[in-house]
């Protein structure tokens, strides 16, 4: 068996969700060829030379795969993933935007958000935005995977020092380019990668009172989340929506403002550790999932809870 | 230009999906059933290019039994113009509906093919890539923002980052986003008139796919249960806990 992982990154650096794939990967328990296919990216790969349980990095560094352009690189994957066992990419919209195309052209079927290994070919996915747990057997040849990067402890970053191979294969189709792209610029961490999140709902009113929410976000070094209902009311941007159709979020501590708790939102953020919800209406569901819950009016309880961090 | 629009035949969103005592699979016994919201969204778009005059025709197609014949009625009177059901076992897999939407598109020549970017069942997310895939044509998924120029289409699309756009030429695949449209409701008159359009029935047989179902179910299970913690009085008793007994904030 021998596994291709597909790595997410910016071309910069090696987005931590990785480390989460490839502890999936090592679960699988067989070598592990990490690709990174993009654009002036050798600093990925040497950085993910060194992530350990490494066994190769492939490196593909040509301007057709500067976006991760789906129909470039899942033509790349297939070339690649010739004599693997296994395929994997994070669930992310990277990932999830590209297996499913090499999927179909390994003629084969995709497990998408595998939240557990049970065995090769046997695994374990939220479906009915996790309201159930379904264990899966798949029959196919290869077995392609996203990874809900949440639901693996990471591999360690470095200690390993992995061969670079380059691939000189580049694919490029002419009937779709990039154009432009409008990318939230952020000092905070990333929501899926940070260890606190505060997250805020409708209840917030509008998209100045977040600001509250980032300031108790900048003392506790947390990113800043929101429900869909904050999102769609068009309070803060679609990136920061957490819920089944948003991100998926496991940190040590999720506190969430303003939020009813919606079966969507409660799907993207229960697995978190600890959860605070700060709601006036005693009634919200937010209260079901909370190990701490404080009824109160959060235009004053925040403020006061920034003041005491 | 000709708009094909796939459609999935779920659970209704607002329904509570509970595992059936014997672990086999969900209850889905006497449950409500609707269309897949994010296939209402394509549908709902599919219906705004034909009422801008970029489209002229709004075909649907779902796979399955007889009963999804009541969500392309559903499509119909939100002002899709025609119909077809591809008579399939239950619970095909992803591969499968991708080959028969192949088929499909292969015979009626659309000029961009609109899904959504998951049902609500599966929560697979899969299907529109892999139809791009066997087509051999651009993909654009989590589209936000659809618009037609010519011979391409410019997409922007819901990215982990914030929003990517891309052009893409013609025939073309699109799975769409919540935020890119608010579905209409479907008037009374439009449901009646919706009743009269043409639906025709084809089986994957006919269309020479062999249905598959390489992705065995062997079990479902109920997600870990959180319990409710305690209430805190104060901010002040909050902070005091998260710092001593949970030890989550210095």
């Amino acid at each position: 068996m021998s596994i291709l992982v597909l790595a997410e990154h910016d071309n910069q650096s090696l987005k931590p969700v990785t480390l989460s794939v490839i502890a999936a990967a090592k679960a699988i328990g067989a070598d592990v060829t990490l690709l990174v296919a993009g654009h002036q990216c050798g600093e990925v790969a040497e950085q993910a030379a060194q992530v350990v349980g490494v066994q190769k990095v492939l490196l593909a560094d040509a301007p057709a795969y500067a976006h991760q352009l789906a129909e470039n690189v899942s033509q790349l994957l297939l070339e690649q993933a010739q004599g693997c066992s296994h395929v994997l990419a994070a669930a992310t919209t990277t990932g999830k935007n590209v297996l499913p195309r090499v999927a179909a052209l390994l003629g084969v079927n995709q497990v998408s958000d595998v939240l557990a290994i049970e065995a090769p070919n046997r695994f374990k996915r939220a479906i009915y935005a996790g309201n159930a747990i379904a264990q899966v057997e798949s029959d196919e040849s290869v077995q392609v995977l996203t990874i809900r990067g949440t639901a693996f402890d990471p591999v360690a970053a470095t200690g390993n020092s992995a061969t670079i191979e380059r691939v000189d294969s580049v694919f490029e189709s002419a009937d779709v380019s990039f154009s432009h792209e409008a990318l939230a610029k952020s000092d905070r961490p990333e929501l899926t990668a940070a260890s606190i999140v505060v997250s805020g709902g409708r209840g917030l009113g509008n998209g100045e009172n977040f600001d509250m929410l980032y300031k108790v976000a900048d003392k506790l070094g947390a990113a800043v989340g929101a429900s869909r209902a904050a999102v769609d009311a068009g309070y803060v941007p679609n990136d920061m929506q957490v819920g089944q159709t948003g991100k998926l979020v496991a940190p040590e501590l999720y506190i969430a403002v303003g939020i009813s708790g919606a079966i969507q939102h409660l799907a993207g953020m229960k697995d978190s550790k600890v959860i605070v919800a700060i709601n006036k209406d005693e009634e919200a569901p937010i209260f079901q999932v909370a190990d701490y819950g404080l009824v109160a009016d959060l235009f004053e309880a925040v403020p006061e809870l920034e003041a005491s961090l | 230009m000709k708009l094909l629009v796939a459609v999935k035949r779920v659970i209704d969103y607002n329904v509570k999906v509970r595992v059936k005592a014997d672990r086999s699979d969900v209850d889905l016994a006497n449950v409500k059933m609707a269309l897949n919201p994010f296939c209402e969204i394509a549908v709902e778009e599919a219906v705004r290019l034909k009422e801008q005059g970029v489209a002229s025709e709004v075909v649907v197609v779902s796979i399955g039994g007889k009963a999804c014949q009541e969500q392309l009625r559903t499509a119909l009177a939100l002002g899709a113009d025609r119909a077809i059901q591809v008579e399939a076992p239950d619970s095909p897999d992803a591969l499968s509906v991708a080959r028969i939407l192949a088929k499909i598109a292969e015979t009626e020549q659309p000029g961009l093919i609109l899904l959504g970017k998951q049902a609500i069942d599966s929560d697979n997310n899969q299907t529109g890539q892999m139809l791009a895939a066997l087509l051999n044509r651009p993909q654009a998924t989590f589209a936000s923002e659809v618009k037609v120029e010519g011979e391409h289409l410019l997409v922007t699309r819901e990215v982990d980052g914030g929003l990517q756009t891309l052009k893409l030429t013609l025939p073309a695949v699109v799975t769409t986003d919540l935020r890119l449209n608010e579905p209409r409701y479907a008037s009374l008159p439009n449901i009646m008139k919706a009743k009269k359009k043409p639906l025709e029935v084809k089986t994957a047989e006919d269309l020479g796919v062999t249905v598959g179902s390489k992705i065995r179910l062997l079990g479902v299970e109920p997600p870990a249960e959180r319990s409710a913690g305690i209430k805190v009085g104060s901010v002040a008793e909050l902070v005091e806990k998260l710092r001593n007994e949970a030890k989550v904030i210095a």
